[in-house]
């Protein structure tokens, strides 16, 4: 992309804004009219308040996306999402009443993400089964062990004290914590993406795997280990929600995946793998909470809105994710 | 496929070895369900049975299509959905009337898979991201049509189709129809075979002629018939409608295990919608098993989870006859 010297300026500057900074400059674009759009029709929209409590709810999201990331990086993708974010709040909740105010709930949800991931990553890169069918059986099997954790309905407990802090508290004075943990995995993420050498090795092997292999790479180890980071990010994005919401239920995960795909897609990261930033992506999680937060407040009916967000995702995809015609 | 030369049933067993698997054990399930069930095997447990099969086959057999053009249509689910909420508008009165809705919810399928084509194929999206897309379109559109659960079905029509004509269930006999008459001519034409070639290398066929965009769109296009029917079939089982997202996930999400169980490449170029159909029959007998055993229904949705997830690890096997390490990584 980033030619030695710069042959014809205006075609430089095209090659640029398709590499990667289109997308953001559209979905930042898009970002915009939906603030003014919103301020439009409601004066609140554009209240300092009311916009943290949107990055607030996009923390949530932005976390599970940036597992989603880097599954997508590899030209993988996690369909287990939606029950390993659930069993992180059941597992949340579920422990609260123990010793430390429930603090244990916290490593212990994200070692069971790390298993989770663990198992995707075994079935993926040493099984070699496709991902999207592996991890849909994960996610299926993380289901039924849910419910029989649970007995089939929502556990009685609520979230401990710690993670409502986590979640809701206020180390910052008019910040919640949650904005702060999504900055700090989103700056662990992209440190490792831009610094480290595990992060060039994703990027290789999400280019082309052999190519990789054959570079000496450990492939192996890098998709298992991304499986296991995306599968941490579920657990810790589903414990933070308990303490946000204060309880888990079965389901709750259920509208964190397609989200979180979108969020990634928006945000200029290929779905073959390979190529994409991650600033991208925690633009395409405000996006998308931004478009269902002004959706909810014009007070469309559901079905409207369910049209208008898929319409909007269709065609920002028109704008800048198409491939190359197959000659 | 083979390495060596070989002719005559040999070659056709091998194959259609996956196909021919897949049937087996379901048939063995199956066998095992009718000595597990308390009713005996009467006319109305295969009529069940076979309605229940018939509706998941369906939407698998959609599915198969794209996935065999080395994409996935994400979207089944949702035109499901669609369809079944215009049928419970439509499919009522007159014998006129109840056949134009029909066409009207397969047409509506029909366009629904229009979409999808002209998206991947026009647009040049990823069929992934680009039919999740419009699966939330789809379902706001369902939720147009059904703002709450419920809608009138002919009833006549309704247990025409899905009753039985001398004990043969008329479900079974329908998909029978559709393996016979759409499927089958359509494997043999030159688009239907452009299926495969463009899932095999897409650049190949490009290359050597193949009608890469017409084949692509067909596969969309089918694939939003054949979840039309699912959807009709739906509203003619369940005589009512429901715009559920959860549903249509379900619906999805199932047709692609039934596509993978039986034996069509997630990678596309291989498989077929015969195999498919097994999938999805051996999916529902797994749950009718699991419903009909004594275990606890606490435990249940995780030994359906651990049988999915084990039936498509059976996919892991060739990676016992892989030589050169090298053939692991794409």
């Amino acid at each position: 992309m980033s030619g030695s010297a710069p042959t014809s300026s205006a075609a430089g500057l095209l090659g640029r804004l398709r590499g990667a900074d289109l997308p953001l400059l559209v979905a930042g674009g898009c970002i915009l009219v939906i603030l003014c759009a919103g301020a439009t029709v409601n004066g609140a929209f554009l209240s300092p308040h009311y916009l943290i409590q949107q990055a607030q709810v996009a923390s949530f999201l932005g976390i599970v996306a940036t597992g989603a990331m880097l599954v997508i990086l590899l030209g993988h993708i996690d369909l287990s999402v939606p029950w390993t974010l659930t069993a992180g709040a059941m597992l949340g909740t579920g422990l609260a009443g123990t010793a430390a105010g429930g603090a244990v709930a916290i490593p212990v949800a994200l070692a069971v993400g790390a298993l989770v991931g663990l198992v995707n990553g075994i079935g993926v890169a040493i099984l070699r089964i496709p991902s999207m069918i592996f991890t849909l059986g994960v996610n299926a099997v993380l289901q039924g062990l849910m419910v029989l954790y649970t007995g089939g309905s929502a556990p009685p407990s609520t979230a401990a004290p710690l993670v409502r802090w986590l979640a809701g508290g206020h180390l910052v004075p008019g910040l919640p914590n949650a904005i702060l943990v999504w900055a700090a995995v989103g700056l662990l993420c992209s440190l490792m993406l831009r610094r480290t050498i595990a992060g060039r090795t994703l990027y290789a092997v999400g280019n082309r795997e052999r190519a990789a292999y054959l570079n000496g790479m450990p492939v192996r180890r890098a998709v298992c280990g991304v499986f296991v980071l995306a599968g941490m990010c579920s657990t810790g994005a589903g414990v933070l929600l308990t303490g946000y919401s204060g309880k888990a239920f079965q389901g709750m995960g259920d509208s964190y995946l397609l989200p979180a795909i979108a969020a990634v897609v928006l945000g200029g990261t290929s779905i073959m793998g390979g190529q994409g930033r991650y600033a991208g992506t925690v633009v395409g999680t405000i996006l998308i909470v931004l478009l269902q937060s002004m959706l909810a407040v014009l007070q469309m009916p559901d079905a409207g809105r369910q049209i208008i967000y898929g319409l909007v995702i269709f065609c920002m995809l028109l704008l800048y994710g198409r491939q190359r015609a197959a000659r | 496929m083979s390495a060596h030369p070989a002719s005559g049933i040999g070659l056709a067993v091998r194959h259609k070895l996956l196909p021919i698997l897949a049937f087996v054990i379901f048939a063995l399930m199956f066998g095992l369900y009718l000595l597990l069930q308390p009713h005996g095997i009467q006319t109305s447990v295969l009529v069940t049975a076979s309605n229940k099969g018939a509706l998941l086959a369906l939407v698998a057999m959609a599915q198969t299509l794209p996935v065999l053009t080395g994409g996935i249509d994400l979207s089944v689910g949702a035109i499901v959905v669609l369809a079944n909420c215009l049928a419970s508008n439509l499919v009522n009165g007159t014998p006129a009337q109840i056949g134009l809705g029909v066409l009207a919810v397969l047409g509506t399928g029909v366009l629904a898979g229009a979409v999808n084509a002209m998206a991947v194929v026009v647009g040049r999206l990823q069929p992934i991201v680009a039919t999740l897309a419009t699966s939330t379109m789809f379902y706001g559109v369902s939720l147009l049509l059904r703002p709450s659960p419920g809608g009138e079905v002919d009833d006549d029509f309704a247990s025409a189709l899905t009753g039985d004509v001398w004990g043969v269930p008329v479900s079974l006999l329908l998909l029978i129809a559709v393996l016979g008459l759409l499927w089958w001519p359509f494997s043999r034409s030159v688009t239907g075979r452009g299926l495969f070639a463009v899932g095999s290398s897409d650049a190949s066929a490009f290359m050597s002629g193949v009608p890469v965009g017409r084949a692509r769109a067909s596969a969309y296009l089918g694939a939003g018939l054949l979840a039309g029917m699912a959807g009709l079939l739906l509203t003619l089982i369940a005589e009512s409608a429901q715009a559920s997202a959860v549903q249509a996930g379900d619906f999805t999400l199932n047709s692609i295990a039934a596509v993978v169980i039986g034996g069509t490449s997630l990678f596309g170029g291989s498989g077929g919608l015969v195999g498919s159909v097994f999938g999805a029959f051996i999916l529902r007998t797994i749950g009718d098993l699991l419903f009909v055993s004594a275990a606890s229904p606490l435990w249940q949705p995780l030994f359906q989870g651990l049988i999915l997830l084990g039936a498509v690890s059976l996919g892991a096997l060739p990676l016992l006859r892989v030589r050169n390490r090298l053939e692991l990584f794409r």
